[in-house]
């Protein structure tokens, strides 16, 4: 199966890094600004220092043009750069969705009176179907909407969506009925009823949730942007308190000159939280478009940063934890019986069976037992599987070929009129069952020949990431169909924390509500549309893109490959978010005291000149260590883009050491770093001055 | 420090660390509505109190009205005080025969000891009448503690209840608050205040004569009383000489007591905690402290086992007690080294001006910052005299936002609103919605920490800018320049975070520092209840997320520490250029040998 993943940009890409950059021009409007209200407030900030640069060229201010207009032009591009680290994460998204939005051209639909495949139908445009329309399309027709299959049964193509080539069959009734607009028939015709209407589809919130369009801020971020907020208020009166207290020290001192307005201006952009601020919208934007590039559409912002916060994952044990099929591994004859003897009924039960199950048994027989010749007989009549009996076969003459679950084969042998049952059949049917595998008791007639174990076989490294999972404390439930004492086996191989067996919907339902009032945020995936309520209940819940419309409807988060394991993803990506936010912020915060040590010598130096003691980077005179202090402010924020976009890297460990490593990095680093930087740029700056 | 010092120092902290679990204990019990040891004997007054008042112990408030409650309340308390203090003249229990207070010092008085703060812009033993000091401030200290703890423990209602709105009955808080803390410990305290010499009579000032006449230079002051100065701004001085002494009397140590156990801090006497007749043995010193110290220390663990992780408290307390044991170090460390000007002088040693020699430098230092780490105020030193650098701790103390244990209740509140900031930045950092005590730290819960650590800050850098360019209020300040600066830096420090010690050398009682002050008190006091409150409310309504693997553990050295930076790297980014235009260019100055 070759999945096409969306091709990987670099981030700084020609193609978007143009468009960027005009982006960030134009956002420089500050209605546009509002949105982000400390930039807003740095753009004031470079308009108060343009005019104090005018002034300076006229000689009403006495500060030098050359450091007012610096101060100016570096405190404009502050703000340019934060528009641009948003337009360039907004621009990677842009060119998916022009991707996606290329396979939506007009198409027209064949609407149809009625649903048959002979009604007459009247050709009409995709934007005008609504929902409950009925349309047929036909082989290598594009399907004009979302909706279900309601009639018959197609080979479609959903390469527009999804990326991958290999068709897929949608047929009516059942998980497979739901058809995505844009996606192609391939063979055969169906009849959709349409379930969206035309700007509401799904490949219309997937574009515009890429192109960011629809991108709400989520709590959390919200919650950080009142942080930001307050502490840029507090350091505006910091700023605005300093001028009185200067105009009373020049005074007390009687020398020196009060602290000037583009030097106040300086500090407060170098003080505000403006890396954080500048990078904040890109943060959201870009982890949204990493989980694109891992093929999964999230329908919120909010449902990836609860997946960061997920406690508890409810995966199906079936394509998720083991391979989606089980597979005969052995023959276990009772008593009177060989192996032998065994597979060949075995085998006979099971020619006709075309599960894979069924098809693992024969190919066992096959191989290991010399049966290869055997073939289905002429008079053959096919046992199919049916709920009442829960047994399938053949019956050939006289014999009766059966094979099924314990309980259902010796209820056939008791019909039959045998009491007999052979003494160590429940042993081995236990045997096979304690490991976790399922006995099949395979039956001629009245005679109970022995059993088939039929082994699930899990995924390989499966392990691994249910340990990674545990520590970062999230528990890991198994889902299952099966007998407990299968399902424990199983579990107890997976190493998955906790399982739920003979699971039926409501059970699903009532395990994510008791793990919800028990505090906990539940994740769960689904394809089925018995699992929609319980996909609805649930806090993240990923639908597989194949799965049916109910349960996609329910969904927060679609994943296009339907590759259940991406949940692993889905959690770390929304962590990533969260954590490149902290990190960030405690960067941000933690650099502040390096400007302090760079501004506050030099804006004071002419009154206290004892204050130079605090100059400990020795930066050359007082404009340049503010130039300095600007300029590192301004730069930090670009150099942190690619950061910002790609996410700090997240390693599973325990949160308190997480947090030790964080903040040695983004803490302690926040604090070194601009000491560092600034002192860099002072001796640059000096050059020139 | 000498080797009896560190042991007092050290035999001190013993003792403050083994009352906490005890009064801790005791008070989770008692405002759970559980049975205490004083239930037998308080019960019945209690239920009786509740019966003439009309409340019932069953009627339980939401946050809104248990934050009117608490206002309402406020403003009763301070008409009642404002009258006394307006009226005082025409009041009983005034041998002295003092005027009633001027509206603007009356207003500013009522809010102060309203709020807990206890700024006195009054001379003590000048301005009030035993009547005042009685029925007025001493029954306001146990009021205003009371509110301050009834607060907290509504706040801790917050955290600890899941899905409900109900935070508790501000009435019912507030008695049981006062009759079974406040007062037995103020009683006893007394008792022992007394036995070491404080006094407590209604007797008139004794008048007696000096065994020798002493001739000294004092401040001359204008018809306002403000300082005159000279044209070079410094103040001028004339010579007095004085034969006789006027000994002020009252009933001291029964204010005394909850002066100090109540986070007050407002003097009987001017000298405050540092005159003979509050504060008059070593022993009443460390008890003083003590006092101080006790409630807040204690609110930790009532806070621990409330939550049900006692673990919690302890964390809260061990960032509170490493706070103080760091301050205390950093002053000790200044005031030993002492002012090398001084030294040059011929006077080598320890800075000893304006220290009590009976307290000694380590005791005096303790004191102090105990009395402005909490939100008390008491002094038995002059901070002004303390050595630029040992000055700026007992301001920073105060601009931290006093939750180095802080004001009774208030420190805690305070301290958990700085708590959930850190956890709101550690969480983003870990990679999850942040939770604190199992409950989500959300938009609601960032505003009003926010507001709560944020207010008092704010409120000094406005009123100290407007200061600053307000004529009256530069004439005000004793010393010109950097200290100057300090002055009235502290002044407003002081005032917004309820403080109400003062660094002396200002002459606050004009309209200016009378007016800003006051809404500065109300502002530091009120707004960051109410949003604690508030919280509190938004927090009784969540879930409650059980902790796993992933979780944040709030109750482990790291965390501590973290809170611990935040509090400083706030604190710090607030006030560093504040700071540096007065106490570090003083203490530079002072090095540079000017």
């Amino acid at each position: 199966m070759s999945v096409h993943k969306p091709e990987p940009v670099s981030i700084f890409d020609k193609r978007i890094v143009g468009p960027a950059l005009v982006s960030s021009l134009k956002k420089l409007n500050p209605i546009e600004l509002w949105r982000n209200p400390v930039m807003l407030c740095v753009e004031i900030a470079s308009v108060i220092t343009l005019v104090t640069f005018i002034l300076s060229l006229t000689g009403t201010n006495k500060e030098p043009a050359w450091f007012t207009g610096q101060v100016s032009v570096w405190l404009w591009l502050t703000v340019i750069f934060a528009n641009f680290s948003e337009a360039l994460a907004e621009g990677r998204g842009k060119a998916r969705a022009a991707s996606l939005r290329s396979s939506r051209t007009s198409v027209t639909a064949k609407l149809l009176s009625k649903p048959e495949f002979n009604a007459a139908f009247t050709s009409v445009g995709a934007s005008q179907l609504r929902k409950g329309d009925l349309i047929l399309v036909g082989a290598n027709e594009i399907i004009a909407g979302d909706g279900d299959v309601i009639a018959g049964a197609a080979l479609v193509n959903e390469a527009a969506v999804t990326g991958e080539s290999a068709p897929v069959v949608r047929e009516s009734g059942g998980d497979r009925s739901a058809v995505t607009g844009g996606t192609t028939v391939i063979a055969n015709s169906i009849i959709v009823r349409i379930t969206a209407n035309p700007g509401e589809t799904f490949l219309d919130r997937m574009i515009g949730l890429i192109e960011g369009a629809k991108r709400r801020k989520t709590p959390n971020e919200i919650a950080l942007e009142v942080l930001l907020i307050a502490l840029t208020l507090v350091f505006l009166l910091v700023c605005i308190n300093i001028s009185p207290l200067s105009i009373y020290s020049v005074k007390a001192a009687g020398q020196g000159t009060p602290v000037s307005l583009t030097v106040l201006t300086a500090l407060f952009v170098c003080l505000a939280p403006t890396t954080i601020a500048a990078l904040l919208p890109a943060i959201g934007i870009a982890g949204m478009d990493r989980l694109f590039q891992k093929n999964v559409i999230a329908l919120s912002g909010r449902a990836i940063e609860a997946a960061g916060d997920v406690n508890v994952l409810l995966l199906d044990k079936t394509g998720t934890i083991t391979h989606g099929n089980r597979e005969a591994v052995a023959f276990v004859p009772v008593s009177g019986h060989t192996e032998q003897d065994v597979a060949e009924a075995a085998l006979m039960a099971s020619l006709a069976d075309e599960t894979p199950e069924g098809r693992s048994v024969v190919a066992l027989a096959r191989e290991k037992f010399g049966l290869k010749s055997a073939t289905l007989p002429a008079d053959a009549e096919v046992i199919e599987f049916s709920a009442e009996t829960r047994l399938s076969g053949i019956n050939a003459g006289r014999d009766q070929f059966r094979k099924g679950a314990a309980d259902s084969t010796i209820a056939f042998v008791q019909k039959n009129g045998c009491i007999n049952i052979p003494a160590n059949l429940s042993d081995a049917v236990d045997t096979i069952a304690r490991d976790g595998a399922t006995p099949l008791v395979v039956c001629n007639g009245c005679n109970i020949i022995g059993v088939i174990n039929l082994k699930d076989i899990v995924k390989a490294g499966i392990q691994e990431r249910f340990l990674q999972l545990r520590s970062m404390g999230i528990k890991t439930v198994m889902i299952t169909g099966d007998n407990p004492l299968t399902a424990a086996a199983i579990a107890a191989e997976a190493q998955v924390d906790d399982f739920l067996a003979q699971a039926k919907p409501e059970d699903k339902l009532r395990l994510i509500k008791e793990n919800q009032e028990a505090g906990f945020m539940v994740a769960m995936t689904g394809d089925g549309t018995n699992d929609a309520p319980a996909l609805a209940q649930a806090d993240v819940a990923v639908a597989m893109n194949t799965g049916t419309q109910p349960a996609r409807e329910a969904a927060n988060i679609i994943d296009l490959d339907s590759n259940p394991t991406k949940l692993l993803d889905i959690v770390e990506v929304g962590k990533q978010i969260l954590m490149t936010r902290g990190n960030l912020t405690t960067f941000s915060i933690s650099n502040d005291v390096a400007k302090y040590f760079a501004i506050i010598p030099a804006m004071m130096l002419s009154v206290y000149p004892q204050l130079g003691v605090l100059n400990i980077m020795h930066l050359a005179t007082p404009l340049s260590a503010i130039l300095s202090a600007v300029i590192f402010n301004a730069i930090i924020i670009p150099l942190l883009v690619p950061l910002a976009l790609k996410g700090t890297k997240f390693r599973p460990m325990p949160a308190e050491k997480l947090l030790i490593h964080n903040l040695l990095i983004y803490g302690l680093g926040g604090i070194v770093a601009p000491f560092i930087g600034i002192k860099g740029i002072d001796m640059v700056v000096g050059m020139f001055v | 420090m000498e080797k009896l010092e560190w042991l007092q120092t050290a035999l001190f902290f013993l003792v403050l660390l083994a009352t906490v679990k005890p009064l801790g204990g005791f008070m989770a019990r008692l405002f759970q509505g559980e049975r205490t040891l004083l239930s037998p004997v308080l019960g019945p007054v209690e239920r009786l109190i509740y019966r003439v008042c009309g409340v019932s112990q069953e009627d339980e408030m939401d946050w809104k009205r248990y934050a009117w409650s608490m206002i309402l309340f406020n403003v009763v308390l301070f008409i009642s005080l404002f009258g006394i203090l307006m009226t005082q003249h025409l009041l009983p229990l005034n041998p002295q025969k003092v005027p009633a207070f001027t509206w603007q010092l009356a207003l500013n008085t009522a809010i102060s000891f309203v709020t807990n703060t206890n700024w006195q812009a009054y001379v003590g033993e000048q301005a009030a009448s035993y009547f005042t000091q009685m029925v007025g401030l001493t029954v306001h200290n146990f009021v205003s503690a009371a509110t301050g703890i009834s607060v907290a423990i509504a706040v801790i209602r917050g955290f600890a209840r899941r899905r409900t709105s109900q935070i508790g009955n501000f009435w019912v808080d507030m008695t049981r608050c006062t009759l079974y803390v406040l007062v037995p410990i103020s009683l006893i305290a007394a008792l022992l205040l007394v036995s070491q010499g404080a006094i407590q009579n209604f007797s008139p000032y004794k008048t007696v004569p000096l065994v020798q006449a002493i001739t000294y230079d004092t401040p001359k002051k204008d018809a306002q009383g403000n300082s005159l100065k000279d044209a070079k701004g410094n103040p001028v001085t004339e010579s007095v000489t004085a034969k006789e002494v006027t000994i002020p009397m009252g009933p001291v140590a029964s204010q005394e007591a909850i002066k100090e156990l109540g986070t007050n801090g407002g003097g009987f006497f001017n000298a405050n905690s540092a005159h003979p007749f509050e504060n008059p043995t070593p022993f009443s010193h460390l008890l003083e402290i003590l006092l101080i110290l006790l409630i807040p220390g204690a609110l930790t663990h009532t806070f621990g086992v409330m939550v049900g992780n006692s673990r919690q408290g302890w964390a809260i307390l061990g960032v509170m007690l490493f706070l103080l044991i760091g301050s205390f170090a950093v002053l000790q460390w200044a005031e030993t080294a002492g002012n090398p000007l001084v030294a040059k002088l011929g006077v080598s040693g320890v800075n000893m001006e304006g220290k009590e020699l009976r307290f000694g430098l380590a005791g005096t230092n303790l004191f102090e910052v105990a009395t402005t780490g909490t939100s008390c105020g008491a002094v038995a030193a002059m901070h002004d005299s303390l050595t630029p650098i040992g000055g700026m701790i007992p301001l920073s103390l105060i601009l931290l936002g006093e939750i180095v244990f802080g004001g009774v209740g208030s420190g805690l509140y305070t301290m958990l609103a700085f708590a959930i900031i850190a956890v709101f930045v550690s969480g983003l950092m870990i990679g999850r919605t942040p939770e604190y005590l199992g409950k989500k730290i959300e938009v609601r819960e960032m505003w009003m920490s926010i507001v709560t650590v944020l207010i008092a800050g704010v409120t000094v850098l406005i009123v100290t800018a407007v200061a600053m360019i307000t004529p009256s209020a530069v004439a005000s300040m004793a010393n010109p320049g950097a200290h100057g600066l300090s002055e009235v830096l502290y002044a407003f420090a002081s005032m917004a975070n309820n403080n109400g010690s003062a660094f002396a050398g200002l002459n606050a009682n004009v309209n200016f520092y009378n007016l800003w002050g006051s809404l500065a008190m109300m502002l530091g006091r009120y707004v960051p209840a109410v949003a604690m409150l508030a919280m509190a409310g938004s927090l009784a309504e969540k879930k409650y997320v059980p902790p796993s693997l992933g979780t944040l553990p709030t109750d482990k050295v790291p965390f501590a520490l973290w809170l611990t930076l935040v509090i400083l790297i706030v604190g710090a980014l607030t006030f560093f250029p504040a700071l540096s235009l007065g106490p570090i260019v003083e203490h530079l100055t002072m090095l540079g040998g000017n």
